[in-house]
């Protein structure tokens, strides 16, 4: 079946297995490898993206829920390296990765955190974001997430 | 000769004991509506108290899960409009109809009931009250109720869940037909 959205600002169409995870076309049929996979399950996080502006697990998600929708991966998240995201910012600013595998899924969570929530305080973050990091990094997370409220607060005012 | 007085109190006599029967049976009648009214509402409250409907009508802020009712895993709540969120919202995971790929539950507005329609823990009387009460149901008649639990999808959806999960232990036809019963007797609750 033919799909078409739009992926990162540019019109795609696809033609797949409508009830195929939309994590599947980005990886695999869109060669964009920042979405992880992690459980399959809609547990881990791994693979949440934007889609219309709203969180979603594209594990869990059939592409063909996607048809004229605006999906963002990571990759899409800022225009150029030379203008990231206060998140991707805060991410280097905070050192944050250790394997690195699920950082992708985290960032569009605090992405999306922080369009709801602009100043989180720690227990929002925990409360708000329950994706899995196995290497334990969530201390320097929630600390790069408070920066990139920060960053992003000087960017608007 | 024709005693006239005797006459007027037969008459008088016929009509009243007519008057009685008669109001006796519509008595009779009303009484046996609203028994088959209240043995409706009773196969009614079995579908209504299954884990497959309570689960999503809790009373606190904690959607539950599975036939043990244990609480949705990663802190999920209820959220400011009964679909969790801010940031992780009830279609984060759960779209219009079950996945077969990561096997998480969905159908159409997946999340919870307004908590003015919790049922935990509530009497049959209690529960009765709750569902007629326009304030509490979302301002719904019984026709509106019995429409919305004969047609919604994601009150359907109990009856076809998919995977492991129970349905409700009365058959779909037959809860239905409850319902048009309970309605049609004049949708009576206990006391
Ligand atoms: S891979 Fe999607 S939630 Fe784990
Ligand atoms: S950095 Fe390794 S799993 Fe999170």
């Amino acid at each position: 079946m033919k799909i078409s959205f739009k992926i990162n600002g540019d019109q795609k169409t696809i033609d797949v297995d409508p009830n195929m995870p939309l994590l599947w076309v980005v990886r695999d049929e869109l060669n964009l490898k920042a979405t992880k996979y992690g459980c399959g399950k809609g547990m881990c996080g791994a693979c949440s993206l934007h889609v219309d502006g709203k969180l979603h697990r594209s594990c869990s998600y059939p592409v063909k829920f996607a048809e004229g929708k605006a999906i963002t991966t990571l990759e899409g998240l800022s225009k150029n390296e030379n203008d990231l995201h206060p998140v991707q910012q805060a991410w280097i600013d905070e050192n944050v990765p250790q394997c690195g595998y699920c950082q992708p899924g985290f960032m569009m969570a605090a992405a999306k955190l922080l369009q709801e929530i602009p100043n989180p305080t720690t227990e929002d973050i925990k409360q708000n974001i329950s994706n899995i990091c196995r290497c334990g990094t969530q201390p320097r997370i929630i600390k790069a997430i408070k920066r990139a409220a920060e960053l992003n607060n000087a960017k608007t005012s | 000769m024709i005693n006239l007085n005797k006459v007027k109190l037969f008459i008088f006599v016929f009509f009243a004991v007519a008057l009685y029967s008669f109001s006796s049976l519509e008595y009779k009648d009303n009484d046996s509506k609203a028994d088959k009214s209240l043995e409706a509402f009773q196969t009614v409250l079995e579908v209504l108290r299954s884990p497959r409907c309570m689960n999503c009508h809790p009373s606190n802020d904690v959607p539950k899960v599975g036939d043990d009712r244990h609480a949705h895993l990663f802190g999920v709540v209820r959220g400011a409009d009964d679909h969790a969120g801010p940031v992780q919202m009830c279609s984060t995971c759960h779209q219009d109809e079950n996945n077969e790929y990561s096997l998480v539950p969905g159908a159409p507005h997946w999340g919870l009931a307004p908590k003015s329609m919790g049922w935990e823990g509530l009497t049959d009387a209690e529960l009765g009250a709750v569902l007629l009460d326009t304030t509490m149901n979302g301002n719904r008649s019984p026709e509106d109720l019995v429409k919305h639990m004969s047609e919604d999808a994601l009150v359907l959806w109990a009856w076809e869940p998919g995977g492991e999960r129970s349905t409700p232990p009365v058959p779909l036809n037959e809860f239905k037909a409850a319902l048009r019963t309970w309605l049609d007797n004049g949708a009576k609750v206990p006391e």
